[in-house]
């Protein structure tokens, strides 16, 4: 069985270039980076060679880039870093309702640590509208945090307009490039953000190495301290290979995007003409114009993400889903509430994500394989049945065994 | 993630389906949850004769759903009612812990079908009777076998009415005289 991959979101084929520029880091170059004798030397090099391939993807000053281990991290060290650093100056920080766990779980602790905190709301296509950024704003609050484009939804954010009114309130805005790096063009001067997150995995990098950008001249707590390294922002030994690896990743990815984007937006515009006219009731989430190429995130009513996801995976295309009984959490997506979605709906929730490897072929074997598994599906459904009959599928009495709501 | 027995049982679940004029339906769960399952039964003489199910949920749900119909087919109420949800997760091979709640709503799905049952029972014999010769009547009679008398029934709670009655004895609704 050939086996597809539209899971780009959750992780991504290492580039053969960037495999290559890995290997001698993880054999004969294995020295500490920090070391000054010979056997250290070859590996500062990889880092250091890693930077400036990587400052020149987002036209960034190579000094202004930090290495971590993950996107993760990054969101960590920038939310908790410039929030410790800069609490002196206030203590208000506002974020989206959107943003990865990776920053909305960071609330809890930073409350505890006397923060306060405003979560803005977005439309239903997933925008932050600037007007409500600009109520949301105190003369207290240091620190700004909104993604650059959505993981799920695809949607991208206005985040010039939102930089602009970061600058002129004299708030320090982070943005997580997670989503959008590898798939639309960066720039960082141009988008004038002062932090920025992504991970080498969304460029065809390796799992284990990530970074922060941060704009020269912005203090950072560190939240590992130790040695001296990445000029005392995050200590620990570096993972001298992942990160050699991820610099050969950006640029390649630096010379490609223009490829890459184009193949995508083509794979993406098949699936949104030909999901609809094959399969009824498909809703598409997220932003119709304002999206990443490569995301296709939609709901097809009456069955449940999982069930879509297992079927999919037994046909040998990998998928991903926003329904709560698809994640460890046993709770909807987040991202499909915040943007309106029916919890029901939400629970029919089925996410593609495409790489720059997936070809017509695949995208057409989906669009094969999909409709007769939906069909399925429905069969089984009893809100299937409701809907055919003419009644309202969503529609129960008060009270039927909810076990969620009963155990809350 | 499952056992290869969940994931039989969801790639062909046994049962699916409805019964026309079942002898009871059951539904748990609600797709706000990501769950939810309809069981219809089919009751002689005290034997499950046929179990359908429809279910809107993950794997774990469906698989579960097909489970249960096939434990309860042949057994009686009394034997049907001591299925529990964690037996059939036994027979499946086991499902993952985070499952165990949410999706393994298997026997109470069979169970509020066989409560159902249990209910209509009752109607039939000793909630709806002739209100002339005191023969039980069926929920759809409109005139009693036994005494051949037309059967009127309250607009409300559907009990059949006594000749001329202006107030429901059942419950209390007021009676236009025809």
């Amino acid at each position: 069985m050939s086996r597809i991959y539209f899971d780009h979101a959750n992780a991504t084929p290492l580039l053969p270039e960037a495999y290559q520029a890995m290997l001698p880091y993880l054999r004969e170059n294995f020295g500490n980076p920090s070391s000054l004798h010979r056997f250290g030397h070859p590996a500062r090099q990889a880092i250091e060679t890693a930077r400036q391939q990587i400052a020149g993807l987002i036209n960034a000053p190579a000094d202004a880039i930090i290495f971590t281990a993950s996107a993760s991290e990054s969101n960590n060290l920038a939310l908790k870093g410039l929030a410790l650093a800069y609490r002196g100056k206030g203590n208000h920080i506002i974020v989206s309702a959107i943003e990865h766990i990776s920053i909305l779980e960071q609330t809890k602790t930073l409350k505890r640590l006397g923060f306060d905190f405003t979560i803005i709301g977005v439309d239903r296509y997933g925008r932050v509208d600037p007007q409500t950024l600009i109520k949301a704003v105190r003369p207290d609050t240091i620190i700004v945090s909104i993604m650059h484009a959505n993981y799920e939804i695809g949607t991208i954010q206005p985040l010039k307009e939102i930089a602009v009114i970061c600058r002129e309130n004299g708030v320090l805005l982070h943005s997580d490039g997670t989503a959008a790096i590898g798939r639309i063009p960066v720039d960082i001067q141009e988008l004038g953000v002062d932090a920025y997150t992504f991970p080498a995995t969304s460029l065809y990098g390796p799992k284990g190495a990530a970074i922060l950008y941060l704009r020269p001249g912005i203090r950072l707590n560190p939240l590992i301290e130790g040695g001296f390294q990445e000029r005392g922002r995050r200590a620990g030994t570096e993972n001298v290979a992942a990160i050699a690896g991820m610099g050969k990743a950006a640029e390649i990815c630096q010379q490609q995007l223009p490829v890459w984007n184009q193949h995508l937006n083509r794979l993406t515009r098949q699936l949104y003409d030909e999901l609809p006219r094959r399969i009824e009731r498909v809703i598409f989430t997220g932003h119709p114009t304002e999206r990443l190429p490569g995301v296709v995130s939609l709901c097809i009513e009456f069955v449940e993400g999982e069930a879509l996801l297992l079927s999919l995976d037994d046909e040998g295309i990998a998928t991903a889903s926003g329904s709560a009984c698809s994640a460890r959490t046993l709770k909807a997506s987040h991202v499909l509430l915040a943007i309106g979605i029916d919890q029901a709906i939400a629970q029919s929730s089925l996410l593609l994500t495409l790489g720059k490897d997936n070809t017509d072929a695949e995208i057409n074997f989906l669009l094969d394989r999909l409709p007769p598994i939906v069909q399925r599906l429905r069969s089984i459904s009893p809100l299937y049945a409701r809907f055919l009959k003419g009644e309202n599928p969503y529609q129960f009495p008060a009270g039927q065994n909810h076990r969620h709501g009963e155990e809350n | 993630m499952y056992s290869e027995k969940v994931m039989e049982h969801f790639r062909n679940p046994r049962n699916v389906g409805e019964i026309e004029n079942p002898d009871g339906v059951g539904e748990v769960g609600n797709p706000v949850c990501g769950d939810m399952m309809t069981f219809y039964i089919k009751v002689e003489n005290g034997i499950i004769t046929d179990v359908k199910f429809k279910t809107f949920g993950c794997g774990a749900a469906i698989a579960v759903s097909s489970m249960v119909s096939e434990m309860a087919k042949g057994k009686t109420i009394e034997e049907a009612l001591k299925i529990t949800n964690d037996q059939v997760a036994q027979e499946l091979g086991g499902l993952p812990p985070n499952k165990m709640h949410c999706s393994n709503l298997g026997a109470d799905a069979l169970h509020a079908a066989i409560q159902d049952y249990l209910r209509r029972q009752q109607n039939k014999t000793s909630g709806c009777n002739c209100p002339y010769c005191d023969q039980p009547l069926s929920d759809d009679q409109t005139i009693c076998q036994p005494c051949s008398a037309q059967i009127t029934r309250c607009p409300e709670c559907h009990q059949p009415l006594p000749r001329n009655a202006s107030v429901c004895p059942n419950c209390g609704k007021k009676i236009k005289p025809k």
